[in-house]
């Protein structure tokens, strides 16, 4: 594996890891990955289906935990804190990174509770109204949902609903937002919104997107993880991160020939 | 390219079609019993309120049951009241215990617990009610209700009540279990990745979005604390007075029913008829109480779909 990045030293990180492999019970669904994360950058996972991209990403801030079985070894630091730390509160982490799921999954309540249960669970109670106006802003919503703050979530179209848990996400200010293929359950229109909307949010937040459409990994973002799978001894696959560079490095001049094949589309 | 395309039904073969019958008469028969019941329960009722020595009025107003009397009295009301006290007592006990276990089971316990909770709970659910109802009144009366609550009797409603409540935790907690398993997921996901704690997403997200199963099986609970029959007659006595004080004997609807039919109330008398009113009324309360339940869960469900 090979990685690029000797010229952006002078970046902060938000993730730096290190020989992270992640396995539910006897299963190693992705091992081995090392990589550093930049603050204020838009990082892409890319990848074939069951390459352990969710996998991956729900260890970032500890949704892992939730899953029976699931374990992380190796070394996940945020800003210098190492995450599985004995002494570090998974909760305290999603409150600083926040989530963004593949389906929308607003909560069966009010629009404007959809945000504002974050802000109350955050003790971020104080200018409610301005909060929750701000938060739909910036998620690009505001206007479509301004007369009618206290209809069902659920009421929402598809991708207003995913606009929602954006913005339900922004709204408690996290440093880092984790994206699982967030536009796979909207059309083109919706779709081309929150891309324009992550561009605007990344000025304030780190991003981490995994998408499954190459031209959505080239246009928005700025670095780019290539997974892929090997077959192991047992006849499981395994993922394993091959490339990891900046997009436009891995786009027009891919270091390995997975990359390249799959990124024309000849694999995967 | 379609050759072998062949849109045409298939004839049904015989056993098929005996099958398919079998199917429908089932559950037809199901409608036609119900039919029946409420038929009978009817026509005896009817002959009961046509009977010079009742009338509707008495029926309803009257605070006295004493069909086995000299001069018999007919009043309902005593038994609704006792029914309604002692449901009510059932539902103080289980209401918060079924839905705690509920929450417990669905949003805390490891798999592993649960492996071991469900069966206890469902053997809690076929314990055969008799065993609750001398359970009640040789262990709950004397150990508890007699020693804490002064004034007691061998037989009274807070014992029957607080029996019957124990019955129907397992249904609260099962139905609701169920309702709190058919949240999506990814709304407990959604909460917890806002930085929530597990007990909020329990109780601000799950719970809500799982009300109208939850109502449900209150509802349930409450229509079967009606019926519920062996506990309140052995355990709740047989006061024929209109009583408020849970500490003594009351008279429920279903006891009086057991009481008179294990008599030697001859066939056609008044007293006899009177059991059938009593079923009657019964029914019509469970029977409005399920509609409700149904009502109710169907409105929710609509809401939280997705
Ligand atoms: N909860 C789980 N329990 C057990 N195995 C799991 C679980 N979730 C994922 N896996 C396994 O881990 C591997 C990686 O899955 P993951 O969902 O991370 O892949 P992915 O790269 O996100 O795929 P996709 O692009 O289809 O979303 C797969 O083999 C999958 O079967
Ligand atoms: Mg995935």
């Amino acid at each position: 594996m090979k990685t690029e990045l000797t010229t952006k030293k002078e970046l902060d990180h938000v993730f730096t890891v290190r020989d992270v492999s992640v396995s539910y019970g006897d299963f190693t669904a992705v091992k081995n990955v090392s990589m550093d994360m930049f603050k204020n950058n838009i990082t892409a996972f890319i990848g074939p289906s069951g390459c352990g991209k969710s996998t991956l990403i729900r260890s970032f801030n500890r949704m892992n935990d939730l899953i029976p079985n699931a374990a992380v070894n190796g070394e996940i630091n945020y800003q210098g804190i190492n995450l599985y730390d004995e002494e570090v509160d998974p909760v305290q982490v999603r409150r600083r990174i926040g989530m963004v799921f593949q389906k929308p999954n607003p909560f069966p309540k009010s629009i404007r509770e959809n945000i504002t249960f974050g802000l109350k669970v955050n003790n971020m109670t104080d200018n409610l109204d301005d909060r929750v106006e701000k938060a739909l802003t910036q998620a690009a919503l505001w206007d479509e949902v301004k007369n009618d703050l206290d209809k069902n979530a659920l009421d929402l179209s598809g991708g207003q609903q995913q606009r929602l848990c954006i913005a339900r996400t922004i709204a408690v200010e996290p440093d880092t937002i984790l994206m699982d293929e967030p536009c796979s359950a909207l059309d083109p229109v919706a779709t081309k919104k929150i891309e324009d909307l992550m561009q605007i949010l990344v000025k304030d937040f780190s991003i981490l997107i995994v998408t499954h459409n190459m031209q959505q990994a080239s246009r928005v973002s700025n670095y780019c993880a290539f997974f892929t799978t090997k077959a192991t001894d047992d006849g499981r696959r395994t993922g394993e991160l091959v490339e990891y560079s900046d997009t436009k490095t891995m786009f027009t001049n891919p270091s390995e020939s997975l990359t390249e094949e799959y990124i024309s589309g000849r694999f995967g | 390219m379609y050759k072998n395309l062949n849109l045409t039904k298939t004839k049904t073969k015989p056993l098929e079609s005996f099958v398919k019958f079998f199917i429908k008469f089932s559950a037809f028969a199901a409608i036609l019993i119900s039919i029946a019941i409420v038929f009978t329960l009817l026509t005896e009722a009817i002959n009961f309120f046509q009977d010079p020595e009742v009338t509707i009025r008495e029926y309803f107003t009257a605070t006295r049951w004493t069909p086995t009397f000299k001069n018999p009295v007919y009043g309902v009301l005593p038994l609704i009241s006792s029914t309604l006290y002692i449901a009510l007592i059932a539902c103080i006990i289980s209401f918060p215990l079924g839905l705690f276990s509920a929450i417990y089971l669905s949003e805390f316990a490891t798999r592993n617990t649960r492996k071991v909770i469900k069966p206890i709970m469902e053997i809690l659910a076929g314990v055969p009610t008799v065993v609750f109802g001398y359970f009640a009144l040789n262990w709950i009366t004397p150990n508890i209700v007699q020693r804490f609550i002064p004034g007691s009797g061998v037989f009274n409603a807070i014992s029957a009540g607080i029996a019957v409540g124990i019955m129907i935790i397992p249904t609260i907690a099962s139905i609701s279990d169920d309702a709190l398993n058919a949240v999506p997921k990814s709304l407990r996901m959604g909460s917890l990745a806002l930085g929530s704690t597990r007990r909020i997403t329990a109780l601000k997200i799950m719970l809500p979005a799982a009300l109208s199963g939850i109502i449900a099986s209150f509802i349930l609970g409450f229509s079967r604390a009606i019926g519920e029959t062996m506990i309140v007659t052995i355990a709740g006595g047989q006061y024929p007075e209109l009583n408020l004080d849970p500490r003594k004997a009351m008279y429920t609807i279903t006891s009086s029913i057991v009481n008179v039919s294990l008599g030697d109330t001859p066939h056609g008398t008044t007293a006899y008829n009177a059991l059938f009113a009593l079923g009657i009324t019964l029914f019509i309360m469970t029977f409005v109480l399920n509609i409700f339940s149904d009502y109710i869960a169907r409105k929710y469900r609509k809401e939280y779909e997705q």
